[in-house]
């Protein structure tokens, strides 16, 4: 679909269809033909399936149909084709015949290898997109996510929780690890799709859709190249005047400068424009998936901040000096703490606590000290975020007694009990006090990659909220929640 | 074809959409060039322009901290002297010499993927070792010019240096305005370069300008 201006296309068929068919189901659990089936109907999709294959008969429960042009008319609205290349076309022309509007092609074949026949079915598969008035994903992609009617039309894994984070992606893999990650932190996925070739829909149509889509919160995006930057800038500045978009961009160490007469010209070097272009445009760049998936996750849960002051709370002190160091060179600031906070602080902490930021309250917290803590700082205006440092430690001590020949114990089943419980009730005051104020509070452990079962990360895990594993990963969130606060005031 | 205009050329043109330049004359003759020196005042610099010259340090064809009418006369001398016939026309720039730690480069490119831009660098004699340089596309609002110096690597740079105030950065942001607004104005511009953007006293001031035109 060629459009010179930067109209959104109506992806709706492509992410919410009534109705899915997949076009060339294998009965060959190591074909994608089978996988993609398999991963619709075990993942619970809520519409009508079909299936075509050759020779007809039963597959995964489905009677298979001999062409696509059997289904009936308006019965479906996505078609995925995992046909050979020279099949394709006649597919998508059964498919308009029963009114289906949507197709994610996953064949290869269209130009991916630089052959002069594929190129020549990329240039088709353009024209016929146009002619059909279909919108057309791939080819060469793994294929798409949807959460909002549990559709997921992969032939890969994984099909992660639900959530606000929409991810597209230029490389399959790099889509599949972004949702590994969102798997990982509990941090849901509302659309995935792994673009393809990009024949037809480039990554700044999928954007385009997304900003618009009540089931995004936030926009994560692989990057190897688009077709046309000025577009591809037009359409994302405006996406994110609705929505964060992070974005991780490929290719950037092939960059050689070009001869040129100018000074400017021989500086100007492709991924320099183009990292300025991603500023001038709202974006939050990232080196790779896993701190992008980190970004995108603080973006979808909480509030951008207003400003860059943050507080610690840490129960942990070499955890508060190494994030002050990573704090450092970044914009943010660790805050100096106002009397009035001070003093309020005074009177929930115990009498040995730091008396600054970080605050550390040197192993002194009792029952309720550390959820009255988070509660006091988010609720102060002079307080744009807070991290927390330290959550789980009770729990890790828990489980090594629990492991031990002495768990039997009253006095150590009834103490395990209560740090657990603790470590909980740190998580649920994470949770409940940036809800109420609208202060995003980030927690840091690496507990939540040694024992992801402890009650801490897992409790946040349970709410959709991140656990970021380093200093540097919650650091690198925090900025990206002030970036987006500071695009927004300037709009 | 793409032709270069000459640095009093390309200032004159900039200076109308508001780059800060320096008292400087253009003048034909060793004594045109002793009478505006004196009208100036010393040190100054000469510089001998024209529109085939592009590169003008390369050849020599510039004269710093001029002292006195007798040093200006000898100089413009010989700088008349290097001109070849393939630099066409030439005229002699007479400019206030400018004592200055930190030096920007300031620049404007239409690039085929992403259409007009504009830089701001880090320039100098560590320029080509730092690279820190921020690009835009244009056209761009004021705030989001204003955010480039934010982006450059070296804010060392922008605040207070050896002694000198902070880099005024209205000043320097007026530089990038003007470098701007010339590109999206007049479609005939290939490229801009000022180089360096000097900075005195906090105050950014265009020392050198190349702009080329498509012609």
């Amino acid at each position: 679909m060629t459009l010179s201006n930067t109209d959104t296309i109506d992806l709706g068929s492509l992410f919410e269809p009534a109705g899915v068919v997949v076009a060339g189901a294998s009965s060959h659990p190591g074909k994608f033909g089978f996988a993609v089936l398999h991963n619709i109907i075990t993942c619970g999709y809520q519409g009508r399936v079909f299936a075509t294959n050759r020779n007809g008969g039963n597959l995964l429960g489905i009677e298979c149909l001999t062409s696509v042009a059997q289904v009936p008319a308006g019965q479906a609205d996505l078609v995925y084709v995992c046909v050979p290349a020279a099949a394709v076309a006649q597919v998508l022309r059964d498919a308009a015949s029963v009114g289906i509007r949507a197709a994610f092609i996953a064949s290869s074949g269209f130009g991916e290898g630089h052959d002069g026949e594929g190129a020549a079915h990329g240039a088709e598969l353009a024209a016929l997109a146009d002619e059909l008035g279909m919108v057309i994903a791939g080819p060469n992609g793994q294929g798409l996510v949807s959460t909002p009617v549990s559709l997921c039309a992969q032939f890969v894994g994984p099909f992660p929780p639900a959530g606000g984070v929409s991810i597209v992606s230029q490389s399959g893999n790099l889509a599949s690890g972004a949702m590994n990650y969102a798997t990982a932190s509990g941090v849901g996925v509302a659309r995935a799709i792994s673009a393809g070739n990009a024949t037809c829909l480039g990554v700044d149509d999928y954007i385009g859709w997304l900003a618009d889509d009540p089931a995004t919160t936030a926009i994560v995006a692989y990057i190897e190249g688009v077709a046309d930057a000025r577009r591809f800038y037009e359409t994302v500045k405006a996406a994110t005047a609705r929505k964060p978009v992070v974005v991780v961009k490929g290719g950037t160490s092939d960059d050689g400068a070009r001869a040129a007469a100018s000074h400017t010209g021989s500086l100007a070097t492709n991924d320099r424009i183009f990292d300025g272009m991603l500023r001038q445009a709202g974006v939050w760049r990232s080196p790779d998936i896993g701190a992008a998936f980190g970004a995108a996750a603080a973006l979808a849960v909480h509030q951008p901040m207003q400003g860059p002051n943050v507080a610690f709370l840490t129960t942990a002190g070499g955890w508060g000096v190494l994030t002050a160091d990573a704090l450092a060179p970044s914009p943010l600031r660790l805050m100096e703490l106002p009397d009035d906070l001070m003093s309020a602080l005074d009177d929930v902490l115990p009498p040995r606590w730091s008396k600054g930021n970080p605050i550390d309250v040197a192993g002194g917290e009792t029952r309720d000290t550390i959820p009255n803590a988070l509660h006091l700082l988010a609720a102060h205006p002079s307080v744009d975020g807070v991290l927390m440092l330290g959550m789980g430690i009770q729990s890790n001590t828990a489980a090594l007694m629990r492991r031990g020949q002495f768990s039997e114990l009253e006095d150590i089943d009834r103490i395990c009990s209560f740090h657990e419980r603790q470590d909980q009730r740190y998580a649920e005051a994470i949770v409940d006090a940036s809800a109420a104020t609208g202060t995003p509070i980030l927690a840091a452990t690496e507990l939540a990659l040694s024992n992801p079962e402890n009650p801490g990360p897992a409790t946040l895990r349970e709410h959709g909220h991140p656990c970021y594993t380093s200093p540097a990963d919650a650091v690198g969130a925090f900025s990206a929640l002030f970036a987006r606060g500071r695009h927004l005031h300037q709009q | 074809m793409t032709t270069t205009l000459s640095e009093a050329e390309s200032k004159k043109l900039l200076a109308t959409y508001g780059l800060p330049v320096l008292d400087e004359r253009t003048v034909k003759t060793a004594a045109g060039a002793v009478e505006a020196s004196d009208a100036i005042g010393y040190p100054c610099v000469l510089k001998l322009c024209g529109d085939g010259i592009a590169h003008k340090t390369e050849r020599n064809l510039v004269r710093l901290s001029l002292g006195s009418a007798a040093e200006v006369d000898r100089a413009a001398q010989e700088l008349l002297g290097q001109a070849t016939d393939d630099d066409g026309d030439v005229e002699l720039l007479l400019a206030p010499m400018i004592r200055a730690t930190r030096e920007f480069i300031v620049g404007a490119d239409r690039t085929g993927d992403f259409g007009p831009v504009v830089m701001v660098g880090v320039g100098g004699i560590f320029a080509e070792a730092l690279e820190d340089v921020v690009f835009r596309l244009l056209p761009a609002e004021e705030h989001e010019l204003n955010a480039m110096l934010d982006d450059l690597d070296t804010q060392a740079m922008l605040g207070e240096f050896r002694g000198e105030p902070a880099v005024d950065r209205s000043q320097l942001l007026a530089v990038i305005e003007a470098v701007g607004s010339a590109m999206i104005d007049r479609a005939d511009i290939e490229s801009i370069d000022i180089n360096p953007v000097l900075i005195a006293d906090g105050q950014a001031v265009a020392v050198d300008a190349l702009v080329a035109v498509r012609s």
